[in-house]
């Protein structure tokens, strides 16, 4: 089966800082859009397609489109919490196929470190709306990092996974880390405790923050932002850079069931469809761009996407070959990830932005002849209520 | 006097129902007459089908730990204060699996496990208050 040739990234922006006091989250949007267009040789004037996800601007789409100075015929402003970007680039590639935009952009820029936003920690407050989910969460002291944290304890419980093996996950992240210059300033800007290469020894040795998930199991909270151009493939022939062409989508959602697995992520729904889509196998992709919120979501995500069977998850990752330039398949989060160089909130932007770059051959970290990568977001909370975006793109 | 819990809000038309009967100790789940499909948290349809003719009924409060976490840190003030504490999903016998506390151990990390048998208990907070269902070794 052929490669789908009918949508490509063509142009891409990481906002540079994981600390900008200063800064509005829509200032980072404006500036990323600006130099994505510039990456793929597009003009502001040529984007007709929105994809925000609105909040941070009164009325949502239209707000953020008149923010830009936008005249768009598509807006989307699908918000499934971190794998938001995954939805929407999936959808721009089948507005994209249809015919009815040919220039979509999509953006993200927040500043949940400056506003000292306290997101794993802080748990409910008690003055959120008069919703059934707070209602039946807040009382009990629900932290979003013991929510995840949860999910890695059934995984123990149900696999026999050990700490030691989730270690590698942040080991790997890590080591891609070191060489990204702007992951270094992240973790340096954000005062890590000893920014340099890990051992599974530090990850086990650092502090439980909600038992059984340790500090260095879990994503740092910074500002920054990003945005990326899809477009057509007949435009994408006239762009500077050469066209990452989004092959597969997927998309699914998972909630608190009863008597329901809850090692069993969305990605279980959405990585078979997305691999049957691309017409190609896990055992296939070079680059593996997993949202780590948490080291327990990467795991999840590994399994649930076919790259090992399910359970078998500790002993894919246990043997710390998710290194980039490990010879066995697939790299993972080759930009340091959300662990180790930046998590605003919803990270998904970055792993098709990092997949980009790998595809094109730009990565600080790159794997030798990478043709295909995978993007695989979370969104929302792994033990609740939470969303899996998937897409496979390709590389020519 | 130590700082209260965050506390479910109203109007809230599906889960008041349930907050009503925690007043008299009473933890309730739904059933659908139509499907037979266990609802839960309260809703006034019904998520297997669709359907509004849900039964209310009282659990008998029996279960086991699906699983846990203990919590470190939290920066809610009635938390904070409290030390580590658990936080679970537990599979109540009649098929609904809900978000609680497991209180009365000495040591969560140790002393918790996935699959451990508990039983429901209540946590006051106050005269003609809504009382919080939390859960125990059995």
């Amino acid at each position: 089966m052929p490669q789908r040739r009918e949508a490509a990234i063509v142009g891409i922006n990481e906002y540079p800082l994981r600390v900008a006091p200063g800064v509005s989250s829509l200032q980072i949007k404006a500036s990323c859009a600006a130099k994505a267009l510039e990456d793929a040789g597009l003009s502001w004037q040529d984007v007709d397609a929105v994809y925000d996800t609105g909040g941070d601007q009164d009325i949502g789409g239209l707000g953020i489109s008149e923010y830009f100075g936008f005249r768009p015929s598509v807006i989307d402003t699908t918000y499934v919490g971190g794998t938001s970007f995954e939805f929407q680039a999936n959808h721009a590639s089948t507005m994209i196929a249809a015919g009815k935009c040919k220039v979509a952009l999509i953006t993200y820029g927040s500043t949940a470190h400056s506003a000292r936003r306290a997101i794993g920690t802080a748990g409910a407050t008690g003055i959120g709306a008069a919703t059934p989910i707070n209602n039946m969460e807040d009382p009990w002291g629900q932290t979003l990092i013991a929510n995840y944290a949860m999910v890695k304890n059934r995984h123990m419980f149900q696999y026999g996974t050990t700490n030691e093996q989730f270690a590698h996950i942040s080991v790997a992240t890590r080591k891609h880390a070191m060489r990204n210059p702007e992951a270094v300033k992240a973790m340096t800007d954000l005062e890590f405790v000893g920014v340099r290469e890990i051992t599974v020894d530090d990850v086990l040795e650092s502090r439980l923050i909600a038992y059984p998930l340790r500090l260095l199991e879990c994503c740092m909270v910074s500002d920054g932002g990003g945005a990326l151009v899809i477009t057509s493939a007949e435009v994408a022939r006239h762009c500077k850079k050469k066209p990452v062409w989004i092959i597969g989508t997927g998309e699914a959602t998972k909630y608190r069931e009863n008597g329901g697995d809850i090692t069993l992520s969305a990605g279980s729904q959405s990585g078979p469809v997305a691999f049957a889509d691309a017409g190609v196998s896990p055992s296939e992709i070079d680059v593996l761009m997993a949202y780590d919120s948490f080291s327990i979501t990467v795991m999840c995500l590994i399994e649930d996407l076919g790259f090992c069977p399910k359970g078998e998850g500790g002993h894919f990752v246990g043997d710390g070959h998710l290194a980039f330039d490990d010879p066995r398949k697939p790299a993972l989060n080759t930009d340091g990830g959300g662990l180790s160089s930046n998590h605003p909130g919803q990270r998904g932007i970055f792993l098709l932005l990092e997949s980009v770059r790998q595809l094109r051959g730009e990565s600080h970290s790159q794997v030798q002849d990478a043709k295909l990568a995978v993007a695989v977001g979370n969104g929302g909370q792994l033990g609740s209520r939470h969303a899996t975006g998937v897409t496979i793109l390709a590389a020519d | 006097m130590p700082a209260k819990r965050p506390q479910p809000r109203f109007p809230e038309p599906d889960t008041e129902p349930f907050w009503e009967a925690t007043k008299h100790h009473e933890l309730t789940y739904q059933t659908c007459d139509d499907c037979h499909e266990v609802v839960f948290y309260s809703r006034q349809h019904c998520t297997g089908c669709g359907s509004n003719n849900l039964t209310r009924k009282v659990s008998q409060g029996q279960g086991a730990v699906y699983t846990f976490s203990v919590v470190m840190q939290s920066r809610h003030p009635a938390f904070a204060e409290l030390g580590p504490y658990a936080i679970a999903y537990v599979d109540l016998d009649e098929g609904f699996r809900m978000m609680t506390n497991i209180v009365k151990v000495n040591d969560p990390v140790a002393d918790i496990q996935c699959g451990m048998r508990v039983k429901l208990c209540w946590e006051d907070q106050g005269e003609g208050e809504i009382s919080l269902p939390m859960f125990e070794p059995a």
